[in-house]
């Protein structure tokens, strides 16, 4: 019998994430994909899988899941920091951990960051849609969010490296967002510019898998007027009526009707995935 | 065409901004016709909007220039057999349609039927096309309070667009009719997935209401 898991706990939003889907959005479906992709490959990397293979994403309380199936799974908890247990054991955080057949492997709530990924050696494999195990949160594909009771399959493990101590970045105490040039920048006054690379913003408890929404002083548009609907790349900092802005993350539409005034470097955003409310926010020219 | 604007999006990717909706949808059939024959760098998504065609993952910093130089043919409307959707005209606001064309409420459904649209762009939710043929006279506002239930297969306008809702969502469109199997519109495991795709040629084929 194979393996699978079953989720004991599931917390408040745990999703199965790979890479995501490309090449999909001229039909409206966003690309979602883990938002820490470094956490995501480097928790893969440390169970033997392929850096896309499929793992779960939670938010900020963890989750608690049962290994099942005649042998042991070697699984590694990364991304946000957490206390990790096995049959209410202390276990390794950020290393491999050996859980038997029929153990729970129990990733606690976050003490640092707010997105923890679990990756299970041979990784998840539910059906894909479109090429990917994601879960798309938008549009409704892929696995849903994850429930109490839900199973999901597991598939054959690669070697598992003999890995040392690996250095995890840490949730950020200041989130700093490099930001390029967006397309629709003169729609914003020269104050609103230099007040947007300039002055201090926060966290909004408001983000999730779509935005990275933001609280400070609003942007004024230099300009009135809709904008006709047009493509959004990730990283686009969009600016809606109330002047905030808001970094598009993974689950962000394809296309949107609000003015882009920046588009935060991709690398940055990693960083963006594990800042918690509150953290201060300062947009720096690229 | 008249003009093109390449805009920034970000260190990888082109916003190419055109004078109509019409040019938008030359400019991304050339793009296309360019890929399949070879004649284009990598492009992760190029994605239609209202007035642009997004090029995102675009790793050649020199494909800015030469898109402004493109010679662009007029857009080709093809003779092909076009995609006819069966609709119910029933909707919530038919009455609300009809004043602002200043027609009767019958006579909505029969000039809605008998106009030829295309899929200018996709977006709001995968399935879901935005299509235009309607003339610019009968664009129609969004409602003041968006509906927060509407159902699969309820067919919508919204400024001079049409649109059929995949699933059901939250929307602010006003609401004519319905199609009776939305499910067709948008369907994963098939190839391709949406029924409406940018560019596709659609009829409204009103329905004989049952039951």
């Amino acid at each position: 019998m194979s393996a699978v898991i079953e989720v004991v706990r599931a917390g408040a939003l745990t999703t199965v994430q790979d890479e995501g889907r490309t090449g999909w959005a001229h039909l409206g479906v966003p690309r979602a994909g883990a938002l820490d992709g470094p956490a995501r490959r480097l928790a893969n990397r440390l169970v033997g899988n392929e850096p896309d293979a499929a793992v779960l994403e939670t938010t900020l309380t963890g989750c608690a899941v049962r290994v099942t199936g005649t042998r042991p799974v070697w699984a590694v908890v990364g991304g946000a920091s957490c206390r990790v247990t096995v049959d209410g054991r202390p276990a390794a955080w950020g290393a491999p951990v050996r859980v038997p057949a029929g153990a729970v492997l129990e990733a606690c709530p976050a003490v640092h960051g707010v997105r923890g990924y679990l990756a299970f050696a041979g990784g998840l494999v539910p059906e894909p849609v479109l090429g990917s195990r994601s879960a798309d949160l938008l549009s409704g594909l892929g696995p849903p969010v994850l429930r109490e009771g839900d199973v999901l399959p597991l598939g054959r493990p690669g070697d598992v490296p003999g890995a040392g101590p690996v250095p995890w970045p840490g949730a950020p105490a200041e989130l700093v967002l490099p930001l390029h040039r967006g397309p629709r920048d003169s729609w914003f006054t020269d104050e609103a510019l230099h007040t947007l690379t300039t002055a201090a913003y926060r966290v909004s408890e408001r983000s999730n898998r779509i935005g990275l929404r933001t609280e400070g002083p609003a942007l004024r548009r230099a300009r009135g007027g809709e904008l006709p609907s047009e493509g959004m790349v990730l990283g686009a900092v969009q600016v809606p009526p109330d002047g905030l802005p808001v970094v598009f993350l993974n689950d962000h539409p394809t296309t949107g009707g609000y003015p882009v005034v920046g588009v935060v470097a991709e690398s940055a955003l990693a960083g963006a995935a594990q800042a918690v409310p509150g953290t201060p926010v300062r947009f720096v020219r690229a | 065409m008249s003009g093109v604007t390449v805009l920034e999006a970000g260190p990888r990717a082109l916003l190419v901004e055109l004078a109509s909706g019409e040019e938008v949808e030359a400019f991304h059939a050339e793009l296309l016709r360019r890929r399949a024959a070879g004649e284009l760098p990598v492009v992760r998504e190029i994605v239609p909007g209202a007035r642009t065609v997004l090029l995102d993952g675009v790793e050649d910093r020199t494909l800015a220039g030469r898109l402004r130089s493109w010679t662009v043919p007029p857009l080709d409307r093809g003779e092909g057999a076009a995609v006819e959707i069966p609709v119910v005209y029933d909707g919530p606001d038919l009455a609300d349609v009809a004043e602002a064309w200043g027609v009767a409420a019958d006579e909505v459904p029969l000039i809605h039927a008998r106009t030829e649209f295309r899929v200018a762009f996709c977006g709001f939710a995968p399935g879901f096309g935005y299509l235009t043929g309607l003339p610019g006279h009968l664009s129609v506002p969004r409602r003041n309070t968006p509906r927060t239930r509407v159902p699969a297969g309820a067919l919508a306008l919204a400024g001079p667009y049409t649109g059929v809702y995949p699933r059901t969502s939250p929307g602010g469109w006003q609401l004519i009719g319905r199609m009776p199997a939305p499910e067709a519109l948008w369907d994963p495991g098939r190839e391709p997935a949406a029924l409406l795709g940018p560019g596709t040629r659609v009829r409204f084929v009103p329905a004989e209401v049952r039951g």
